[in-house]
């Protein structure tokens, strides 16, 4: 198997997943730096559409486990990694990661220089890739690497119809659903909350009527200004409920309240970034997963204020209202993978949500 | 909170002189740790007694005092200095165990000064069992069902809920020591008195073992405002049950799915802040490979050996950002060097695996017990970076330097599956090798883990070594072939042996086919960001990140681990060659695999390349780096050893070449050679069999020294007395063929000069004078700087002579010479061209950095242009004592007996205005209380009784009685000396050796029966000595030397 990136570069390795059904596989081509937590990357929704190098050389030792899905069904396209484990051990594992590719149809490329990719995604910028066998030509991957990539993975991956998830006597939560990870979900049921997972394009009317009591914004693939019907939607929402958003939630919630949102060079993938909070001058280590950035410039003259900042690259982390009792981080509180650190955030939201 | 501008001077605590348990890593962190109090405009003062270290140079802290590391020291220093803070969390647990008894004290608060990087309170909460015990359980996180006892019968109570396997671990020791497991009672009462005894304050905690659980430490950093990261976390290869000290460990963890990993974060970030540590911070949990469970084992509240090996593992300098943060910085605040770009408040991600493998020193102790458990017994370790487990695994393996360079064991090539499975029960430090065997000739990877409780992730990588042991066999080297063995980390040298072709052959075809390495980085941060720092690893990939610059370089190869005979002298001298490189404008490139070491920090050379010291590994650096040449007389016995090998690939070596080394090992040319220059050396032959060996003692006379040629630190060498001791030294000691040399043993004062040469002039910087007499190793040797009773004549000698074997050797470099002087001649006993490991001390003591100075020379610059006039350096005005420290207590069943063969782990300095000043000091700061009263048992050689009786009578005079057995007893009792007679061993409940074990003897004096032999009541008592903690001398120079510390010390007392 070999992969092209958009720069002319060729990668020779072995396919260890899925074979690629068509003759090229083209896809957005991103890195993560996460030691840990391979199922809960690849399954994230947010990865839609996307090959992933995992910058980890030894990918799969602990196997694959029914408790770490983050979606049922991984949507990336490809894997990428310089060794992926066939003997994995682990006491809760319940297949391999080989099993676990070929089941899912992603084919994962392994014994390249990783490495040198992410450098050359660093350096160049997060870039187009085409996978293909051996035997197909390099101008047909050439060819492939023309073609445009897909758009609005969103309403791919978002739930299809209304999904409850009953706590009896507990406050209710809308989960608006862009690619939601598991984990966002189970925190909220784990706190006792009754959840409603609605589809990415639910009206306000339809919101109004399961009279909920918080609003989550999930995280989700893609470029948000794709969501530029449901920018309205939030900036209703935000009046009525105590609004929580995450990842794609807090772009979103950005351009809701006129701030803009622009492209970042190679994203931030990993579990290691440092997140400023401002008011408080504590640094939190955080889970990320995130190619566009909310501009720090266009937050200047709105209803919001800019609450944390990432120490790497003094990027926008955390959004406020100024005025309703709505926040928004740009990373990963939920974790899964990647530290907790921040999963106090859910409480405050719970708190305010209470208090409301 | 910002950096707090009060503190203004500093004081920091080193951690004294090398023991087991606390080593070179401590040097690390001191050394990193005050240069950036330094960057931070702090002015900063230093104690450590250890001379050795790079902490202690001139240019190091402002102020350094070579003083014994004790309170009343420290208290001295502080009136004397007056600084506002001291950093006690960079010397191992020797530091912060005289802070605490500086704080229980009062006496920072009544003096004003803040105690930097930890409190008090944190001190005894993660120190004190009992107290940590409770804390957990406050914070909720489990530990093991224990219990402190003070003890036998509460200990023996607590077993009786349990059961066994007990762990026992004392409290407050270094690396456990007197620790261990119990399956049984009699084993549980054996540990229970040694680790009572061990503890200062008589504590120890009896615990259920949780032998078998996975083993995970986590290295943290905390700041004031209550910033946490982990910089690494770490997964011990041998599960619990194996001191970590004494464990292969990898990093990151291999084996923890993402929830593991997170849960025990969240725990050991729990558990940092709930001690308030502002600083480095290690736990260490042990998880249930079965499910979720785990328990928290222990935390260290400062930087420690794990800390060393997670800052070379990641890039992370836990240290310096530790250092900023006992100033009161917070880590947002702190660039992270690495980078340049990003801040210090983040965590880590690696790219490639680290396998740590410890170092033991059984080749020196053949007869130690060598079964591995809660006491460490490893005197370094080795570290390899690679990007699948079986490359760094083999590469740690040859960085090891114990002649296997691959999985290979010849000892297990006899055994069949259930003999291999009984030897890796053993669990002793080859069990890896064992393993390796047993997974080549079918045992199932099941088995193993069944019977060791290794991960099988780790048992299956090993397997896979051994499948592509057996394609080797089977198949042709076709190119994706030996790429797979050269990924997979094989070296030429272990495929052409396996193939069983040159190795000339593998290379060949590895060059045809264009298969070499690159260099990758340790950045800290996967290839996130740009970093500027240049430390390498190789694997076999496709892109190299490691460009040569456009200057001169110079490699410098490094000495490996720390092991007995090779310590941390040789990492000083490694530094000062790269400073001395870069003070020439030129570009110094280290070669190294020791984790705890100033060497391989980040900051030290130009390029650091963490890799094995093995030709192969070297040879692809010098294609890479193209350097104008190699050097390689500082990095010891490893660095001579590659010489040949480097030459006779046309590598230029700069100031030891292959010729001149062989001429000093050779002994015919050696002979030759100094007969030539007509100068004198005890009578000497070589031997390769025992036939030989007894033909050519009839004509030497004995008693002999015998040796093996090129070896380290006298290892295996023996002084046999008769013929039937030198037929067990054949039939146990000398390897097959291998040669022999014979010298007469000439019992005299022994000196040692270590003296620069630029190939036409000899600068000696000082001479040492050794005060136990020939026949003991230097290295274990108390040495006084200037000489003390040689007389003028003879030093004169010493300097002629040392003059003309440099110059006619035409080495360029340093060189050191050992010499016996009887009756006021001197004769040559060895000479080594390279750098010695008394380099260092006599750098300290007579202010020339000679490792500098020769480096310089090797570089062209001579002796006059460098401002040195030829000839002996005038003596320093104070006297200065090098003791050897030993780790005797850490080593079941090793004969503490002083010989040829080196035992010392460390060394420490005492310095003063005279010599029984100096020699007080010495003693003390080697960890010899000098007792000014008490009880000594007196066991005497006959042939020593006479010449001891006035020793006696000074040790009488200053306030010791007498302890011994009938015969001695009469003797002593004849000249008038108060002794009480004691039944020999075995000949009464109440023998000598319950007197030690009861703790009425305060020091030992033992000459007899200096034999291997274990059963030999020589052997008993030294042993029992050493398991109790009892000085024990087996040296009447030193019991000489002793007495001298004593009466200073009561005269000090009266005055």
């Amino acid at each position: 198997m070999k992969l092209m990136l958009e720069n002319g570069e060729i990668f020779h390795g072995k396919n260890f997943g899925a074979k690629i059904k068509e003759q090229t596989l083209l896809s957005e081509l991103v890195f993560n730096t996460a030691m840990t937590g391979y199922q809960e990357v690849i399954t994230d929704p947010s990865y839609c559409d996307q090959s992933i190098v995992m910058t980890y050389p030894m990918i799969g030792n602990y196997g694959i486990s029914n408790d770490d899905y983050e979606s049922l069904v991984p949507s990336c396209k490809a894997v990428v990694a310089k060794e992926f484990c066939e003997t994995p051990s682990h006491w809760n594992s319940g297949s391999s990661i080989k099993d676990f590719f070929l089941s899912h149809n992603i084919p994962a490329l392994m014994g390249v220089d990783t490495r040198k990719i992410v450098r050359i995604l660093r350096e160049q910028g997060s870039m187009k890739a085409v996978f293909a066998e051996d035997n197909v030509s390099d101008t047909v991957l050439a060819d492939a690497l023309k073609e445009q990539l897909a758009t609005n993975q969103i309403r791919r991956v978002s739930i299809k119809s209304p999904t409850h998830f009953p706590n009896r006597g507990a406050k209710r939560i809308v989960l608006l659903d862009f690619g939601y990870k598991k984990n966002i979900l189970n925190l909220l049921i784990e706190k006792e909350m009754d959840v409603i997972v609605v589809p990415w394009n639910t009206t306000i009317e339809e919101i109004n009527n399961y009279k909920p009591d918080g609003v989550v914004l999930s995280n989700g693939p893609g470029d948000p200004k794709d969501l530029h019907e449901v920018v309205p939607t939030v900036r209703q929402m935000q009046e009525l409920y105590p609004m929580f958003s995450i990842c794609m939630g807090h772009q979103v919630f950005a351009l809701a309240n006129s701030c803009d949102t622009h492209k970042l060079k190679f994203g931030h993938r990993g579990v290691n970034h440092p997140v400023k909070d401002l008011a408080s001058g504590k640094v939190f280590i955080t889970s990320q997963n995130h190619s566009y950035s909310v501009d720090p410039n266009s937050v200047e003259g709105t209803q919001l204020e800019i609450s944390q900042v990432s120490l790497n690259d003094n990027t926008v982390e955390g959004l406020k209202h100024k005025q309703y009792p709505a926040f928004s981080v740009q990373y990963h509180p939920e974790a899964s993978p990647g530290p907790s650190d921040t999963m106090f955030l859910f409480d405050n939201f719970i708190h305010t949500v209470k208090g409301a | 909170m910002a950096l707090d501008k009060t503190i203004k001077k500093v004081l920091v605590i080193g951690s004294g002189p090398i023991v087991i348990g606390q080593a070179a890593e401590f040097d690390y962190s001191g050394t990193q740790a005050i240069e950036s109090l330094k960057e931070e405009g702090v002015e900063v003062v230093l104690i450590n007694s250890n001379p050795a270290t790079i902490m202690t140079d001139p240019e190091v802290a402002d102020k350094v005092y070579m003083e014994p590391l004790e309170a009343e020291f420290i208290k001295k220093i502080i009136f004397k200095e007056r600084p506002d803070g001291v950093l006690p969390t960079m010397g191992g647990q020797t530091a912060l165990n005289l802070a605490l008894e500086l704080a229980r004290e009062g006496f920072f608060e009544k003096e004003g000064i803040k105690l930097l990087g930890v409190n008090l309170k944190t001190i005894e909460d993660a120190e004190d069992r009992e107290l940590f015990k409770q804390l957990m359980a406050k914070i909720g996180e489990p530990t093991p069902e224990s219990k402190s006892v003070e003890c036998l019968e509460d200990a023996l109570k607590f077993v009786e809920t349990t059961g066994y396997p007990i762990i026992v671990r004392p409290a407050f020791t270094l690396g456990g020591t007197g620790g261990g497991i119990a399956s049984n009672e009699e084993e549980f009462k054996t540990i229970i008195g040694s680790a009572l005894k061990n503890s200062p304050i008589n504590q120890c905690l009896v615990e259920k073992s949780l032998a078998g659980f996975k083993e995970i430490e986590y290295e943290i950093v905390r700041d004031s405002k209550d910033n946490c990261i982990v910089v690494c976390n770490m997964e011990n290869l041998d599960p619990v049950g194996i001191h970590t000290g004494d464990s292969i460990v990898v990093a990151p963890s291999q084996t923890l799915n993402d929830r593991e990993y997170q849960m025990l974060r969240d725990a050991s970030l729990k558990i940092v802040r709930s001690l308030a540590i502002e600083g480095g911070c290690n736990v260490q949990i042990a998880l249930d490979p079965k499910s979720q469970n785990y328990y928290i084992i222990e935390v260290n509240p400062r930087v420690s050996r794990s800390s060393a090996l997670a800052s070379k593992a990641t890039g992370y300098p836990i240290a310096k950002v530790a250092a900023k943060i006992a100033l009161g910085k917070t880590m947002d605040e702190i660039t992270n060097p690495i980078t340049g770009s990003t801040c210090a408040c983040f965590e880590p991600s690696l790219d490639y695996i680290v396998v740590k493998i410890p170092r033991w020193p059984f080749d020196k102790f053949q007869k130690a017990q060598r079964r591995l458990g809660t006491q460490m017994m490893a005197t370094g370790e080795t570290m390899a970076i690679g990007t699948n487990f079986e490359e760094a695994l083999l590469k740690a393996v040859r960085s090891l330097e114990i002649k296997r360079p691959h999985l290979w064991i010849t000892e297990a090539h006899d055994f069949n599956k259930s003999e291999l499975k009984a030897k890796i029960n053993e669990q002793d430090d080859d069990r890896i090798f064992y393993i390796a065997h047993a997974l080549r000739i079918g045992v199932t990877t099941h088995e193993l883990h069944e019977l060791t409780k290794i991960d099988l992730w780790f048992l299956e990588k090993i397997k896979n070594i051994i499948s592509l042991e057996e394609r080797v066999k089977s198949e042709d080297l076709h190119p994706e072939l030996l790429h797979e063995l050269k990924r997979r980390g094989f070296s030429d040298y272990a495929i052409s042996t396996l193939k069983d072709v040159d190795i000339e052959f593998v290379e060949r075809k590895r060059k045809e086919h264009n298969i070499k390495p690159v260099y990758k980085m340790v950045d800290t941060c996967a290839a996130e960001f740009t970093s500027q720092t240049p430390y390498f690893y190789s694997t076999y990939a496709d892109e190299n990140e490691s460009i040569p610059s456009s200057k001169d370089s110079i490699i410098v190869l490094g000495s490996g681990p720390i092991r007995i005979g090779q310590g941390i002298e040789f990492d000083c001298a490694t530094v000062h060659a790269v400073k001395a490189i870069q003070e020439m404008g030129m570009d110094a490139i280290v070669i190294n695999n020791n984790p705890e070491t100033v060497s391989t920090d980040y900051d030290v050379s130009d390029r650091l390349y963490f890799e094995p010291l093995h030709l192969e590994d070297v040879m692809n650096i010098v294609e890479l780096e193209k350097p104008i040449g190699v050097i390689a007389q500082f990095g010891g016995q490893t660095a001579i050893n590659l010489v040949q090998g480097l030459e006779a690939k046309g590598v230029k070596v700069l100031g030891a070449a292959h010729e001149i080394v062989d001429t000093c090992e050779n002994r015919q040319s050696w002979e030759k050679f100094l007969t030539n220059l007509k100068i004198a050396q005890p009578l000497g032959l070589t031997a390769t069999s025992l036939i030989q060996a007894k033909e050519k003692a009839k004509e030497l006379g004995y008693p002999l020294m015998l040796r093996p040629s090129y070896v380290i630190g006298g290892q295996a060498m023996q002084i046999v007395y008769d013929q039937d001791e030198l037929q067990s030294y054949f039939s146990e000691i000398a390897e097959s063929n291998s040669e022999i040399l014979m010298d007469r043993y000439m019992i005299g004062v022994e000196a040692e000069v270590d003296a620069i040469c630029d190939g036409k002039e000899v600068f000696i910087p000082g001479i040492l004078e050794h005060i136990e007499r020939a026949g003991i190793h230097s290295g274990d040797s108390f040495a006084v700087y200037p000489p003390q009773t040689i007389s003028e004549k003879a030093l004169n000698q010493m300097v002629e002579i040392t003059t003309k074997i440099a110059k006619n050797l035409g080495h360029i470099g340093m060189i050191n010479i050992q010499f016996v002087i009887k009756k006021n001649e001197v004769y040559v006993i060895e000479v080594n061209p390279r750098a010695s490991r008394t380099a260092p001390f006599l750098s300290k003591v007579t202010s020339e950095p000679l490792a500098k100075i020769a480096t310089k020379a090797i570089l062209g610059i001579s002796l006059s242009e460098q401002g040195l006039t030829p000839g002996l350096k005038e003596p320093s005005p104070y006297v200065s004592v090098k003791a050897p420290v030993f780790s005797f207590a850490k080593l079941k069943a090793v004969d503490t007996a002083l010989g040829p063969e080196m035992k010392s782990t460390g060394e420490a300095i005492g310095r003063d205005i005279d010599m029984k000043r100096a020699l007080e000091k010495a003693f003390r700061s080697a960890g010899i209380n000098v007792p000014t009263c008490g009880t000594i048992l007196v066991t005497l050689a006959d042939k020593h009784k006479t010449e001891t009786i006035p020793l006696l009578q000074r040790f009488h005079e200053c306030g010791f009685n007498f302890l011994a057995t009938e015969g001695t007893a009469k003797e002593l009792s004849l000249h008038g000396l108060p002794v009480r007679t004691v039944a020999k061993i075995g000949q009464s409940d109440t023998d000598l050796l319950s007197e030690i074990k009861k703790g009425q003897v305060d020091l030992i004096l033992n000459t007899i029966t200096k034999g291997k032999n274990v059963e030999s009541d020589g052997f008993k008592i030294r042993r029992a000595a050493a398991d109790n903690g009892t000085i024990c001398l087996t040296s009447l120079d030193t019991a000489n030397a002793l007495v001298q510390a004593i009466e200073m010390r009561v005269l000090k007392a009266l005055e």
